[in-house]
């Protein structure tokens, strides 16, 4: 609702009510590594679907020499710190847009950029792995 | 989390048919939100039957038909009845748009008619705006500038500056885009809305102003601005055709172009 909570228990003036704390000074460079996220994933991933489509049949030692080879891990280790960038700035305006309880919202925030950050590392650990002969 | 479902107080009950009068031939049936908050109970829908050949062309002629001659409770702001003053914005056949300028001709089947969407309502047709107005104020809507007007003249600009405003100034403030874009409804607290943000992009566009930076300084929050996502429900809904999701646009490519 809007701004229900303060309308019910708060005798601030409207005009209070919307300047609030004032503005952030922010979101600006949150936006703007959204599109550059987004454009740099266009070919990454258009890559990254055509190479698996040409994998079939493939066994595993061609698959790790392929994964391996300096060109391949070096594009698939951008695809996945793009990826997983784009993906939690794209998740935590999902999760400010629809959750309205602030302490809920900061917990959900925080899971969400942790997993990201552990989920990325991991996947690049994965593929230097095999680029370094582990 | 998010409310998907109406509170139990807020469900829409079938309420009153008030028939048509002997003899006419092309009544067209008007389904409309009543609500009043002294009485106490749930609103509901009530059906007007209205002879069409004894009512004029809008949506707006017929509320004043039921008011003057069918029921007076009938409750709803009107002025100006040409789409200068943004009074009569409400939602009708699930758009949002001015009464006035709507045609009757242009719903097939029966006309509903609503409030704006997710605003508290006040009484039947009527919305409490006082939130998007004060968002209004928040922005300044007025000129800034810190050099002395000449004494003699107006403040000058040229016609290609003057330009630049077409498209802006011909807003009315009816608030039908911002009560139609979803970002508003679930932030309507802290996102200035579609209405708001194009009169601020009116002032950062118009080239007597010299307070440009402040404006953007204000917008520039994860909030205020950011809460668009560019879904378009603004411009679809705007009775005076405007676009009101272009002016965000532009005030989001000066955010960038002034880093």
């Amino acid at each position: 609702m809007i701004g229900n909570s303060a309308r019910s228990t708060s005798m601030r003036t409207a005009l209070g009510r919307v300047r609030h704390l004032g503005s952030a000074k922010e979101g600006v460079h949150h936006w703007w590594m959204q599109r550059l996220t987004a454009l740099a994933l266009v070919p990454l991933v258009l890559w990254f679907v055509v190479s698996l489509a040409g994998m079939s049949g493939m066994d595993h030692a061609a698959a790790t020499a392929w994964i391996g080879s300096p060109s391949v891990a070096i594009t698939l280790v951008l695809l996945i710190g793009a990826t997983f960038y784009h993906a939690q700035l794209g998740v935590q305006v999902v999760l400010e847009d629809y959750i309205h309880n602030e302490g809920l919202k900061l917990a959900a925030l925080v899971l969400v950029k942790f997993a990201s950050i552990v989920l990325s590392v991991a996947a690049i650990f994965a593929v230097l792995k095999i680029a370094f002969g582990g | 989390m998010a409310e998907f479902t109406l509170p139990a107080n807020s469900k829409v009950k079938i309420g009153d048919t008030y028939k048509a009068p002997d003899g006419a031939k092309r009544v067209k049936k008007f389904k409309i939100y009543r609500y009043d908050p002294d009485k106490g109970a749930n609103p509901r829908l009530d059906t007007y039957e209205i002879d069409m050949d004894d009512c004029a062309p809008m949506v707006l002629d017929a509320l004043i038909k039921i008011k003057n001659e069918i029921d007076t409770t009938l409750t709803f702001r009107r002025s100006c009845r040409e789409g200068i003053c943004g009074s009569c914005s409400m939602n009708i056949d699930g758009t949002n748009t001015l009464a006035c300028l709507k045609p009757i001709e242009d719903v097939k089947g029966d006309v509903h008619i609503y409030p704006l969407p997710h605003m508290p309502v006040i009484k039947d047709l009527v919305p409490d705006l006082s939130v998007p107005y004060a968002q209004l104020a928040s922005v300044e809507p007025w000129l800034q500038a810190d050099t002395p007007p000449s004494p003699t003249e107006e403040r000058r600009q040229s016609p290609e500056e003057r330009e630049k405003l077409d498209g802006l100034w011909e807003c009315v403030l009816c608030f039908c885009c911002s009560t139609s874009c979803p970002s508003y409804w679930w932030n309507g607290d802290r996102y200035l809305g579609p209405a708001v943000l194009l009169q601020a992009y009116r002032w950062i566009a118009d080239s007597r102003d010299e307070r440009t930076g402040d404006r953007l300084d204000a917008l520039e929050d994860p909030f205020r601005l950011y809460r668009c996502h560019t879904i378009m429900n603004c411009t679809k809904t705007c009775p005076k055709g405007l676009n009101p999701a272009k002016a965000i646009a532009e005030i989001k490519k000066l955010m960038v172009l002034r880093q």
